[in-house]
């Protein structure tokens, strides 16, 4: 049996890079994936809306894990044979779509109806009164949940485990193996991911403070 | 003078509810059109079909040559470029500076320049008496400050027809005082406009045609003296002496 020692804390962030390089994806894909799906869940045109509340309404039924299992096992049968990177990216980017559509769709919802009424009524066109007017105020609103949802979705990426993907838990996982000093391994694991999750909410709050400026 | 509003026979309803129920009416060139009425007698609803914010489901209706009724044959765009409208509660763009709510119609829908749009901004604002508020946020404005703002937002676009509906409704009389002390202004440059209110001295005052509204159809028309002091029919008679 070997002790915990410097070696198993590079090991650990070399993981942790892991993590971040998934939790990047999940939410680069999936925020681009997410903002089309919140725009067509308040488009006038009923197919879009139809269609993005389908792909909601489904995503958010299924659990990620199941999600997880069948992109990377239920693919591999199929014959698309992907690394666990890869599906795990793909998985999680499905998953972080419908979320942050939802989220997304409530704050363009929030921004008063009226806003929408004035704009249209000073002759801007949709797209105009979207980029001009809408959104501007619905970026503010949506700054605090998205951020949470990251944070989320940071803590999240653990179960991408199960399909072979080393993250930051797994490789905390594999030293207690070995060192058998649980509350040191993961003691280590748990400051490693605060470390990644608090910049995120300090960045929310700077945000928040610099879209505020109509609150002065 | 030429009408610039011409309506016959203008039906709309919400559902089963029937809330314009053959409305006619003429507005000319450089008039001011004041409609009064009691709650629900369609007054907003006939001011929002003015500028195509409504959709109307029978009539003839046309507004500065733009035929609303035919949506296929309607430039919204165009018509909102001549029809500028002011709702109760100011609808500013909290996100943006009192010049920028002002100059972002302009830069956009007009395609000016930022210098040429500050420029109008500037000369509205000083309609207005607010050119000190230019780079003020909606928030930090008084009720009467902002529904000034929200004015001359609309007149920067140089319509030729503006609509208000209640923008007083919403303010303590002080304030309410100098929102219509601009509007007295604009009624004395010779813009056409249409009031929905319910000042009625205000109304009586400079209105060139009064209307009373009731159940979805214009019950009395005419000049506002006329109609205050001699109301022909029973619902005039008892809103105005209700008023006072």
């Amino acid at each position: 049996m070997n002790s915990f020692s410097f070696l198993h804390v590079e090991y650990l962030l070399q993981a942790a890079v892991w993590t971040v390089v998934l939790s990047l994806v999940a939410f680069v894909f999936g925020g681009v994936a997410g903002f089309v799906i919140a725009l067509w869940r308040v488009s006038p045109n009923r197919l879009l809306r139809n269609i993005a509340s389908g792909y909601i309404q489904v995503v958010q039924g299924i659990p990620l894990l199941v999600i997880l299992f069948v992109s990377y096992f239920g693919l591999a049968i199929a014959g698309f044979k992907l690394t666990p990177l890869v599906a795990a990216g793909i998985s999680f980017a499905i998953y972080c779509a419908a979320f942050l559509g939802e989220i997304w769709r409530g704050c363009i919802q929030a921004v008063p109806r009226t806003q929408w009424e004035a704009s249209e009524c000073l002759g801007f066109n949709r797209f105009e009164q979207l980029t001009k007017v809408i959104l501007p105020q619905a970026i503010k609103i949506a700054t605090p949940p998205t951020v949470g949802f990251m944070v989320q979705i940071v803590k999240n990426t653990s179960l991408a485990s199960v399909i072979g993907f080393v993250d930051l838990s797994r490789a905390g996982q594999i030293i207690n193996n070995s060192t058998f000093q649980p509350f040191t391994v993961f003691g280590c694991v748990a400051l490693i991911y605060f470390c990644l999750c608090f910049p995120l909410s300090a960045l929310s709050k700077h945000f928040e403070r610099k879209l505020n400026v109509s609150h002065r | 003078m030429s009408a610039i509003v011409k309506i016959k026979d203008l039906h709309k309803s919400f559902g089963t509810n029937k809330v314009l129920n053959g409305v006619s009416l003429d507005v000319q060139k450089g008039q001011m059109v004041a409609i009064i009425g009691r709650s629900g007698s369609g007054k907003s609803t006939l001011l929002r079909c003015l500028n195509g914010l409504e959709k109307v489901d029978a009539g003839d209706i046309k507004v500065c040559g733009h035929d609303i009724h035919h949506p296929d044959k309607l430039n919204l765009r165009e018509l909102r470029k001549q029809v500028g409208i002011v709702f109760q509660s100011y609808n500013l763009f909290p996100h943006l500076t009192v010049e920028r709510n002002i100059t972002l119609a302009l830069t956009t829908i007009k395609k000016m320049s930022v210098e040429e749009a500050r420029k109008i901004a500037h000369k509205v604002l000083q309609l207005v008496g607010l050119e000190n508020k230019k780079d003020a946020y909606p928030e930090q404005l008084s009720g009467g400050q902002a529904q000034r703002v929200a004015i001359a937002r609309s007149l920067a676009m140089a319509p030729e027809l503006m609509l208000f509906d209640e923008v007083t409704s919403a303010l303590d009389p002080e304030l309410t005082a100098e929102v219509l002390k601009v509007m007295e202004d604009l009624a004395r440059e010779g813009m056409t406009m249409v009031l929905v209110t319910h000042e009625m001295a205000f109304a009586r005052k400079l209105a060139d045609v009064l209307v009373f509204m009731h159940q979805g159809q214009v019950w009395e028309i005419g000049p506002p003296d006329e109609l205050f002091s001699n109301p022909k029919t029973a619902e005039l008679q008892k809103f105005v002496s209700s008023d006072l």
